[in-house]
């Protein structure tokens, strides 16, 4: 009989503690050895976990009055910038935003030492961070200036709020060309002399439901060591299948979650300050999400493994910068995990972005938070856009 | 002469003598300062590179005033607090000591094999890789 399950029915079995909960890696070999239909009968719930940089990610802070009050126009957090164009001591600070003196590429490679991931690092460690604000002074709100040290636990409301994290899948990264370049995948070395890739593979949340039949708008979330939740699909949130120029279908790419939770809650293991050396600062997201085995065709979707998991390999001195559609070929994690990928008769070394391990530590942490009745699954208010959807990226003018 | 590195370590009632002043002016000598960690009235660490003549009483007149002077081997060292075993640094590392352990993927690092050539402490993302004097 066909495996039919209930979100209802999957918390009911947390709760009585007798969830059988497994790892997306766990899940793998299981289906290996038993077959889908028991795998899909006997387990409740998958965890996966991704650790990589997340560009797109950033934090609501809401200060709290001073005595004068300020109406703050322009904000800084540890000499960051912070966008402050929401309310009177309300800011927004980005992960990728850097320190007014920061010298950039000006000294090419930029160090990019210091960020706004770092300052939400160091706001979850809850170190002191220096507040700089100015206001251009209103009878309401008189006062021009202020400076203060704040740290986490003083401040009213800190938001995380991540607009594009867990990309779906991403780009083998390498370089054609004769110079080192400097990219937000690492430093990539001439003639192919490197590749990077970024993507835990077949632990990566949304690699684990494809199709998007159980992760929507309100799904629970281990998000930055805490509790989150998904806010809406992520920008740039283009659901659809990789296709090889043959027509060989090499699996799904393209989707994208906006997240949110309370920083407060947080911890600095799992949102990391991060430099990239020529390109900028951002930071580094842990991310896990736990997906409901309903039915067999979930069950099948999340074990599939790193040998059928497949990157594109893309050019990143010429074909990227330019927007121009590449063609090398695609490789799958298992290939790209193993040290060594082939690229026309040649052996190249590889390195991920994202940590393996750290992705594993999530999608164990998550699976415990269920096992001991801690976290349960909450059901989407709606579902996301996938792959059937049709969506089609639009680009810039100009 | 080559020049040579050299960290200083001084105790708090010499921290505001203006002794690499001493050191130019008084011995000819050429110091670049690689590191200073130097407060009024506390305990400070500089190391420098110091090139010249009379580097031996330059060196000679610090341990005059009670500045303990020591050699320095320059050594990188993997922050395993910061270390988050990306892998990002494997590849970039030219002498293998920098390596990703399978099947666990995490990244390991042997000092006996790095060559101290620094591309890894500019390369990590988490600035996890330092250099240690």
């Amino acid at each position: 009989m066909a495996v039919e399950k209930t979100y209802q029915e999957i918390n009911a079995r947390i709760k009585a503690g007798k969830a059988v909960v497994v790892t997306a890696e766990e899940l793998v070999s299981m289906v290996k050895e038993k077959g889908v239909e028991r795998a899909a009968s006997e387990v409740d719930v998958v965890t996966t976990g991704t650790f990589g940089p997340m560009c797109s990610s950033g934090a609501f802070l809401s200060f709290g009055h001073a005595k004068p009050r300020i109406k703050m126009h322009k904000v800084w957090l540890n000499n960051v910038p912070a966008y402050t164009g929401i309310a009177a001591v309300d800011a927004y600070i980005g992960a990728t935003e850097v320190r007014e003196d920061d010298p950039l590429n000006s000294d090419h490679p930029g160090e990019f030492r210091y960020g706004g991931g770092h300052v939400i690092q160091d706001l979850v460690a809850r170190k002191k961070v220096m507040l700089k604000a100015t206001g251009y002074g209103t009878d309401c709100y008189p006062r021009k200036e202020i400076e203060t040290e704040i740290t986490i636990d003083d401040i009213n409301e800190a938001i995380l709020f991540n607009p594009r994290n867990a990309y779906q899948n991403y780009n083998c990264a390498i370089n054609l060309s004769a110079k080192t370049i400097y990219t937000y995948l690492g430093v990539l070395k001439p003639h192919m002399g490197n590749a990077h890739f970024s993507t835990s593979g077949q632990l990566s949340p949304l690699l684990k439901d494809p199709m998007f039949r159980t992760i929507g708008i309100g799904t629970r979330i281990f998000l930055g060591g805490g509790i989150g939740y998904v806010a809406w699909n992520g920008t740039q949130h283009f659901p659809g299948r990789n296709t090889g120029e043959d027509g060989t279908d090499y699996g799904f790419a393209g989707g994208t979650l906006s997240v949110i939770g309370d920083l407060k809650q947080m911890s600095p293991r799992w949102l990391v300050g991060t430099s990239m050396i020529g390109y900028g600062a951002t930071m580094t997201v842990g991310l896990g999400i736990p997906i409901p085995i309903l039915n067999e065709e979930i069950c099948r979707y999340a074990a599939v493994g790193d040998d059928e998991l497949y990157a594109p390999i893309v050019d990143y001195s010429e074909d990227y910068p330019n927007f121009k559609s590449s063609s090398l070929g695609f490789i799958s994690y298992a290939q790209l995990k193993s040290g060594k990928i082939n690229i026309n008769g040649k052996e190249v070394p590889t390195a991920p972005v994202s940590s393996y391990p750290r992705a594993r530590e999530i999608a164990a942490t998550l699976k415990t938070w269920i096992k001991k009745g801690d976290f349960l699954l909450s059901e989407p208010v709606q579902l996301l856009a996938n792959a059937d959807s049709g969506i089609v990226a639009n680009s810039l003018k100009g | 002469m080559a020049p040579q590195k050299v960290v200083l370590r001084f105790d708090a009632k010499i921290s505001d003598q203006p002794v690499i002043y001493k050191l130019v002016k008084d011995y000819d000598l050429v110091i670049n300062i690689l590191k200073a960690n130097v407060n009024p009235q506390k305990e400070g660490t500089m190391v420098l590179d110091i090139n010249g003549e009379k580097a031996e009483q330059g060196i000679d007149y610090l341990r005059s005033l009670g500045v303990q002077v020591k050699s320095l081997t320059e050594q990188i060292i993997q922050n395993e607090q910061k270390c988050v075993s990306c892998g990002a640094c494997t590849d970039i590392c030219p002498s293998g000591a920098l390596y990703i352990e399978r099947p666990d993927m995490i990244v390991r690092f042997d000092s006996d094999r790095c060559v101290v050539c620094h591309l890894c402490v500019k390369a990590c993302p988490m600035r996890a890789m330092e250099v240690c004097f």
